[in-house]
């Protein structure tokens, strides 16, 4: 059971750390890169507290191993900002509407969001609503994030247009 | 987690050779979302855990005269292919149900046949449109049809050094068309009280060919086939489609559990075959 070598993509980064074959890709991204955003809320892939992007999509990765991402695009919440520190759309939207309350579900519900609008950049509330229901608030404080969401994809839109 | 080793293989030949050797202590990971779990909760303990994401050939889908599907293509996948939610609409349906969508574009077709559990909702479209699962084993590849994969509750016909490759879909053809629905109390991330399938070919009016398949309510997934015959080379009028959703209980042997009664499950064999057969015909005069 030796260590062996994932190299990967982390926030646009190289990687290449050594980690045991059975730590899963939370773990790996939590305690070997310090990457401590995504959350580890029940640890079977049901309430999306550990959602980080895999080459573009939205992945729980409580349930991946380390070793499964070799070769391939990793993106957390500490990625989703500019490297400038400029927060991203969705996640003025949220700072705006006040959209966290504890918090712990936020890392997720903005990974699961920002995938959403990459792939379908004017969502319906529906839509938003579908987009994140593998994300679980214990706040329940999903009202503002629809609408933290919504206000996002029409600042986005307006960005794009503008250029 | 338990510690274990993990294998890596890029090839299918790589992995039965890991599995010629260590098969019996060994599990394959596909999408690990059924595997995972298991493995935290003490359930599995395997020694050795074959990752398949290096191997191409398990994660390809091609449709050329029919369907192949690779064992490791994420339900996500198939929910968005085109040709799946063309001539396959059914398989579409069923992995679009599948947990949520940090799930589904992890968890694998073959992981959801191959876990075996009698809810999985990837098996009766698979089972209504006569798929084949190819198997990989020392001996070369062997052919089994969907609907004999299933043994028993989480038990399949692989042996432990097997491997689970493709599975082979016929095309439909023309006339012909399907449906899949469960009940589940919520809409979302849940598991099916019922899940019905059904795959309908018409020619001049008639029935030529009717297949029925049920999930949740036997050890493993099973085809109505009173219902499927009593369809066939008939016109499938509103009678006739009542009278199928009737024969539809006889194969189900449900249990009672947490998720739904007998009577419960019984009653939802008949309301679920009388609205896939409805939108089955719709769907093959289309």
């Amino acid at each position: 059971m030796a260590k062996q070598i994932l190299q990967c993509t982390v926030n646009g980064e190289p990687v290449e750390v050594l980690v045991q074959p059975y730590v899963t890709l939370l773990d790996a991204l939590r305690e070997d890169l310090g990457l401590t955003g995504p959350k580890e809320g029940c640890g079977t892939g049901d309430c999306g507290a550990c959602t980080v992007h895999v080459d573009g999509k939205v992945v729980a990765s409580c349930l991946m191993l380390a070793m499964q991402v070799r070769g391939r695009k990793v993106r957390t919440i500490e990625g989703l900002a500019a490297p400038d520190t400029t927060l991203h759309p969705l996640q003025e939207a949220f700072v705006r509407h006040g959209v966290p309350q504890c918090g712990f579900c936020i890392p997720g519900v903005l990974m699961a969001a920002a995938a959403l609008l990459e792939e379908n950049p004017r969502p319906s509330e529906e839509e938003i609503r579908y987009g994140i229901a593998g994300n679980l608030c214990r706040c329940t404080g999903y009202t503002k994030m629809v609408a933290a969401i919504s206000e996002a994809a029409g600042t986005l839109a307006s960005q794009g247009s503008a250029r | 987690m338990r510690r274990f080793d993990l294998a890596l293989p890029n090839s299918v030949e790589d992995c039965l050779k890991i599995l010629a050797e260590r098969g019996a202590q060994a599990k394959l990971l596909a999408g690990g979302t059924d595997l995972l779990p298991q493995m935290k909760d003490g359930v599995l303990k395997p020694a050795l855990v074959v990752d398949l994401s290096g191997v191409a050939r398990v994660r390809q889908v091609h449709n050329g005269d029919g369907l192949r599907i690779g064992a490791a293509v994420t339900a996500r996948e198939l929910e968005v292919n085109p040709a799946v939610r063309g001539a396959y609409r059914a398989i579409a349906e069923s992995a679009a149900l599948v947990g949520s969508l940090q799930v589904r574009n992890l968890a694998t077709v073959g992981g959801n046949l191959c876990n075996a559990a009698p809810s999985a909702d990837m098996a009766p479209p698979l089972v209504a449109l006569e798929a084949q699962a190819v198997i990989a084993g020392p001996g070369g590849e062997r052919r089994v049809p969907m609907a004999d994969f299933f043994t028993g509750v989480r038990q399949t016909v692989l042996a432990p050094n097997e491997l689970l490759v493709e599975l082979v879909v016929p095309p439909p053809g023309a006339g012909s068309g399907g449906q899949y629905l469960r009940h589940t109390p919520r809409r979302e991330l849940d598991i099916a009280v019922v899940g019905v399938a059904a795959q309908l070919t018409m020619a001049d009016g008639r029935c030529t060919k009717a297949r029925l398949a049920l999930a949740s309510v036997a050890p493993t997934p099973v085809r109505a086939i009173a219902a499927e015959r009593s369809l066939e080379g008939q016109p499938v009028t509103p009678e006739a489609i009542e009278r199928a959703a009737t024969l539809a209980i006889e194969a189900a042997r449900p249990i009672s559990d947490q998720r739904g009664s007998v009577e419960f499950r019984k009653h939802l064999v008949r309301v679920l075959t009388r609205r896939t057969l409805t939108t089955a015909l719709a769907r093959a005069s289309a």
